[in-house]
């Protein structure tokens, strides 16, 4: 098995990870937003790469460096394009305040750990201790999509919730067949792709971005 | 354990700490002068204006108490005793067992809440306005200090900070998982608590936006010097704790006289870094607004906790 | 031991006004003596012929009554000192009739704590309750103290109905009342938490624990103030000792796990809850009022701990915490009847205990200044006083909590401890309001220039007290010994010798994991201040000139007016916690001609629970007066019906 040094290592980038997913509900800015959008992504490469190297997954450096390519560069690249064109920089409006959607995180640090405890004990790899982490990264990225007004928070709270079950899947079994991972990949791009189609027809219909427009769309 | 040499070792690391810290200011303000594109006044200006206070001669406001003119002096002796208790050069230290890291929160806290009183005690507009603020903020960084200490006694197993960082510079990897979220939180509080950028401004004294400045604007001369110096002390502390804690490489082991100057070459070159880092830090960000800094207290706060919940994780 | 109350009580008919208060003042020292040497000894027990025939009362000295009696002796030599001076003032009828109360009072306490049958324990807590109820309306002409009287009557009296119940379920239908009997008693565990709900509440309402805690604010500044003081000092801590006694020697050996975690989690609110609304009060006694119920909070959170120790069998742990709760306990007893009884002084020289009128007071008043210096700093949890050991060992005990063999509970630690040190951190604010707006700053009226300060019996009491915090930050090590007979007896282990084996060090567990020593960090901060001074003196000069305060180029401008009021020093904490409490606000704009401005800050809690309550029983009492027809015959056919149904059932 691999030497404690890169499980913990794996543990310690899985904590930043978590750390960044909340720094990113805590975050007001936009702009900031995606820098940490593309942290994370950086983060989940590199956890990646060392899950590969200390089991020998030659498929997970492939992976990998998907990631990169498209977590770091490509999509942090078309958000930061779509701001420019759409010139919205302004800041993030939130349905909550920010200290209580903190708070309401934090509880659900707890419920996650909690429900992967057991889950995690059933797994065998290196990095088993990590997936409460993932768990709770992931319903940190879903309680950002909920507490955000604005469209673009939003996508790059859908986005960052895919990180959380990417690593999810690497921690707990070494990661999904390269063709299952390629779909998602490939998934995501078309749907950040056409969200970003989206915006701009949005922005044509409504003159914002604020998703409470959509609201007069419903029946009445 | 209470050996001569290990007391005069002591004496001479707490007196280095001291007169070190003006100096740890001047650089941070000499890396911000050349991040900003502006020639600076040396890393030695801190120690000229001390000197320049301690000649003047001191006004007092005419209703000024005993415990307005006490304040200053227990502020540097508390600060003396926090500089003494973390270890800096050496994890042996005899006066270590005298206080914890729950005891070093309370001597911040003591020096901090008589500071605050004399900043009330003359009784203007401004000292109540300080004293407010600081207690705002300190009642939020608190509390986030001792949960980042609770995360490295979770791991070590004791409050007591030499067996912490011994503990911690054996470790396998430079940074337990739950360590990094100490370390945000442990940065978030040292900018907060040493009214730095973003929470205050040391450089002005605009009432909309002083913490800091706004209680100590009736101490003058020496007692101002004072007040100065222990604030320098409290930065140098702080970041010298921020070194123990999270990267302790280096260190001098317990009796190990031969590891000492290593030990000094490390921690300035730590110092140095810590410092220009912070220079940078304070140059990127801008100003809170007042009621956006218990906020950002309580994300470190949050932090801190998250920290603790993540040991669990992986003892669990 | 009974002469001690006998004297107690004997002595409070006695007409020698003058004598009366320093005699009990000496029987609070026999006290404190006898149960210092009270510790040390076996079990005393004693049985009174007295009572109703057949059920005398049973007396028992063990270590915990003696640990409280200390408390009891320890905070009313203080506080009898003190009122040896306070009342001189009073008419000489209500002077006579309030010492009589005063001394009934103290005694029936002393009677709670020695008590050793249930009979006797509630007859002592009902006199407890109610002398009480007369001290606080000494000044029963004002309506407000009046009505404050009445809440606290009223949740006095649901708390024992709540304690009648637990002592009956307790009894486990053998009908001996004895304690002793009450211990062999074999319970299921569906009754033992029943009781143990019911003595949360019945104790809870006289602590002043979350929802029942609505008579404390009322009370305490109705009393008057060295009542406030034993009130909060020591009544509320027989509530502490009767919770300890129920559940860790009554209850011996039945305590899930859910009992810890709800007392901490009710500890937790209590004290968060405390803190926030004392952090906003602009009225001195009702701001210590709140503070009391934070300790309060604290102290139940202590007990918690102790509780999920004690489940499973973590029994140096639980010595532990219980150590921590007990040192508390007498923390609080010093610090808050010092406090109390400070702020009476204010109340007596100036008249004006809203904080936005005082100010300045160190000068008129050094003496208690100074001596009030000393409790704030103690209650606001900083070393080198007795406020911060107690919180450090508690914070120790948490520190232990990873060995809870419970996955839930040790992930809710963490939590539950940032609570805690978030409301102890609060408690520093707090404080730094409380003193520097009452006595720091410029006087905010005219009036306070002839404020004159404490006579000598006060300076007495107020110094002991203070001496107390000193004596009890200065020196764990001497009192870890007496607690570790309670933890003894109560959680069967004790820190034991590794916590003294140094006197000048303090090391709960063990030296490596934590050691605190008080004396050495003030000697540390005394000698670099005395270094300091003369060291800037010799090198430099000493030189001092007067002046006025800066007033931004604007000369004859300052007023003690600008400094900040109660309001204005609480308004962030206002603000960030605002959702926490009910405000009325009235801000007309800068048009309105004659602009008011208000802002009342009410307790959420009275409005949830307490009016839906209010209407509830008057609906209930408006369908009972129906059948108050004032008809003689009516009644008598109410009569008729009872004893029919009675004879049907007893047929």
């Amino acid at each position: 098995m691999a030497s404690p040094f890169l499980g913990d290592l794996i543990n310690l980038l899985a904590a930043l990870l978590l750390l960044i997913a909340f720094a990113m509900l805590a975050q007001r800015r936009v702009l900031s937003l995606i820098n940490l959008f593309a942290w994370q992504g950086l983060i989940l490469a590199a956890s990646t790469a060392v899950m590969a190297y200390s089991s020998h997954q030659h498929h997970l450096y492939y992976s990998a460096l998907l990631t990169v390519l498209l977590k770091v560069l490509f999509l942090p690249w078309l958000l930061h394009r779509l701001i420019r064109q759409l010139n919205v920089k302004w800041d993030v409006e939130t349905l909550i305040n920010i200290p209580t959607t903190m708070l309401t995180g934090l509880g659900l640090v707890v419920f996650a750990f909690n429900l992967a405890t057991p889950i995690s004990q059933l797994a065998t790899t290196v990095a088993k201790s990590t997936l409460g982490i993932a768990l709770a990264s992931v319903l940190l990225s879903f309680l950002m999509m909920i507490t955000r007004r604005k469209a673009i928070p939003q996508v790059i709270g859908f986005l960052a919730m895919e990180n959380g079950l990417f690593l999810a899947a690497t921690s707990a079994t070494y990661g999904m067949p390269m063709v299952v991972e390629l779909g998602i990949a490939l998934d995501v791009l078309v749907g950040a792709v056409i969200l970003g189609i989206f915006f701009f027809q949005i922005r044509e219909a409504f003159d914002s971005l604020d998703l409470k427009h959509m609201e007069q769309l419903r029946e009445k | 354990m209470n050996t001569w040499p290990d007391t005069l070792f002591q004496l001479i690391q707490s007196v280095l700490v001291v007169t070190l810290a003006p100096l740890l200011l001047g650089w941070i303000n000499q890396c911000r002068a050349w991040l900003q594109n502006r020639r600076g006044a040396g890393p030695l200006q801190p120690y000229r204006e001390l000197h320049k206070l301690f000649h003047k001669e001191v006004v007092l406001a005419h209703h000024a108490s005993a415990l307005f003119r006490m304040a200053p002096y227990i502020r540097f002796g508390s600060m003396w005793l926090a500089a003494a208790i973390v270890p800096v050069l050496a994890t042996d230290l005899p006066f270590s067992p005298a206080a914890d890291v729950i005891a070093l929160v309370g001597v911040f806290a003591f020096s901090r809440v008589f500071l605050a009183l004399a900043a009330m005690d003359v009784g203007t507009a401004f000292g109540s306005l300080g004293a407010r603020r600081e207690m705002l903020v300190s009642f939020l960084a608190e509390p986030a200090l001792l949960m980042v200490f609770f995360n490295a006694s979770l791991i070590s197993h004791s409050t007591q900070l030499t067996t912490i960082v011994e503990t911690l510079s054996h470790h396998t990897l430079m940074l337990h998982p739950s360590m990094a979220f100490a370390a945000a939180a442990f940065l978030m509080v040292l900018l907060a608590e040493n009214a730095r950028i973003p929470v205050d401004n040391p450089a002005t004294h605009l009432e909309l936006t002083m913490i800091h400045e706004a209680m100590t604007l009736e101490y003058s001369a020496r007692h101002l010097a004072l007040i100065e110096w222990s604030s320098h002390i409290k930065l140098m502390t702080y970041t010298t704790l921020g070194i123990a804690l999270f990267a302790p490489w280096g260190i001098a082991q317990a009796g190990d006289w031969r590891a000492v100057p290593l030990a000094v070459a490390a921690l300035l070159f730590k110092l140095g870094l810590a410092g220009a880092g912070l220079a940078l830090l304070e140059t990127l960000s801008a100003k809170l607004r007042l009621f956006r800094a218990p906020e950002f207290l309580g994300t470190a706060f949050l932090l801190a906790v998250l920290g603790l919940l993540t040991y669990f994780l992986r003892i669990s | 031991m009974l002469g001690v109350v006998g004297a107690i009580a004997g002595k409070s008919t006695s007409w020698i006004q003058r004598l009366v208060f320093p005699s009990s003042a000496l029987t609070s020292l026999l006290l404190l003596v006898i149960s210092l040497l009270a510790l040390s000894q076996p079990v005393d027990t004693l049985v009174l012929p007295l009572g109703l025939p057949g059920l005398p009362f049973h007396l028992r000295l063990d270590d915990l009554s003696a640990f409280f009696l200390l408390l009891l002796g320890a905070a009313s030599l203080g506080v009898s000192l003190y009122s040896a001076g306070y009342f001189r003032a009073m008419e000489n009828a209500t002077r006579r009739l309030f010492c009589l109360e005063y001394h009934l009072f103290l005694a029936s306490m002393a009677l709670v704590m020695l008590a050793d049958d249930a009979y006797l324990f509630l007859v002592a807590w009902e006199s407890m309750a109610l002398s009480s109820y007369f001290l606080v309306t000494t000044d029963h002409k004002i309506p407000d103290i009046r009505r404050a009287g009445f809440i606290y009557l009223l949740i006095a009296h649901l708390g024992a109905l709540a304690l009648l119940l637990c002592f009956g379920i307790l009894q486990g239908g053998h009908g001996d009342y004895a304690f002793a009997a009450l211990r062999n008693a074999h319970l299921s565990s569906f009754w033992a938490t029943t009781a143990f709900l019911l003595a949360l509440f019945g104790f809870g309402a006289k602590a002043g624990l979350l929802p029942l805690h609505v008579w404390l604010p009322e009370a305490h500044p109705a009393a008057p103030s060295p009542v406030s003081a034993l009130m909060s000092g020591v009544m509320l801590k027989t509530a502490i000792y009767g919770l300890l006694r129920i559940t860790f020697d009554l209850l011996r050996g039945q305590q899930p796990w859910e009992w810890g975690a709800l007392a901490l989690g009710l500890g937790l609110l209590t004290a968060l809850f405390g803190v926030a609304y004392a952090a906003v009060q602009s009225d001195m006694k009702r701001l210590l009022a709140y503070s009391s119920i934070e300790n309060i909070g604290i102290l139940l959170v202590g007990i918690g701990l102790t509780l999920l120790f004690h489940t499973y069998r973590l029994n140096l742990l639980a010595a532990l915490s219980l150590a921590a709760t007990l040192y508390h306990s007498l923390n609080h007893a010093f610090f808050k009847s010092l406090l109390f009884l400070g702020v009476g002084s204010v109340l007596h020289a100036t008249g004006e205990r809203n904080l936005g009128k005082l100010g300045g007071l160190i000068h008129r008043m050094p003496w208690v200044a100074w001596t009030v210096l000393i409790g704030t700093l103690a209650i606001a949890g900083l070393p080198p006083l007795n406020g911060f050991i107690s919180e450090w060992l508690l914070l120790q005990a948490f520190l232990f909590s990873p060995r809870l063999p419970h996955p839930y509970l040790v992930m809710m630690m963490p939590v539950a401890s940032a609570a805690l040190v978030l409301a102890v951190a609060l408690a520093a604010y707090v404080m730094v309001k409380f003193y520097g707006i009452v006595f720091l700053g410029q006087p905010r009226e005219t009036k306070l220039a002839q404020a004159r300060d404490a006579g000598i019996w006060e300076r007495l009491g107020l110094g002991w007290l203070a001496a107390g915090c000193l004596f009890l930050g200065l020196a764990p090590a001497l009192v870890i010994p007496i607690l570790d007979y309670v933890t003894r007896f109560l959680v069967g282990d004790a820190l034991g010798s590794m916590a003294t084996h140094n006197w000048l060090f303090l090391t709960p567990v063990l030296p490596e994991r934590a050691s605190y020593s008080p004396l050495f960090f003030l000697g540390v901060i005394a000698s670099v201040v005395a270094l300091t001074f003369f060291a800037v003196r010799r090198m430099y000069h000493g030189r001092l000139r007067y002046s006025d305060p800066w007033d931004c180029g604007y000369p004859e401008t300052i007023q003690p007016r600008m400094q900040d009021t109660a309001e204005g020093f609480s308004q962030p904490i206002l603000r960030i916690f605002e959702p926490f409490f009910h405000i009325e606000r009235e801000q007309p704009d800068a048009s309105t001609p004659r602009p008011r401005y208000r802002e009342k800050i009410e307790d959420r809690l009275w409005r949830l629970l307490y009016r839906p309550l209010i209407r509830f029983t008057d609906r209930l009492s408006g369908g009972i007066t129906r059948l108050q027809h004032g008809r003689i015959h009516l009644y008598l056919l109410y009569s008729f019906l009872t004893l029919l149904a009675l004879l049907i059932f007893v047929r």
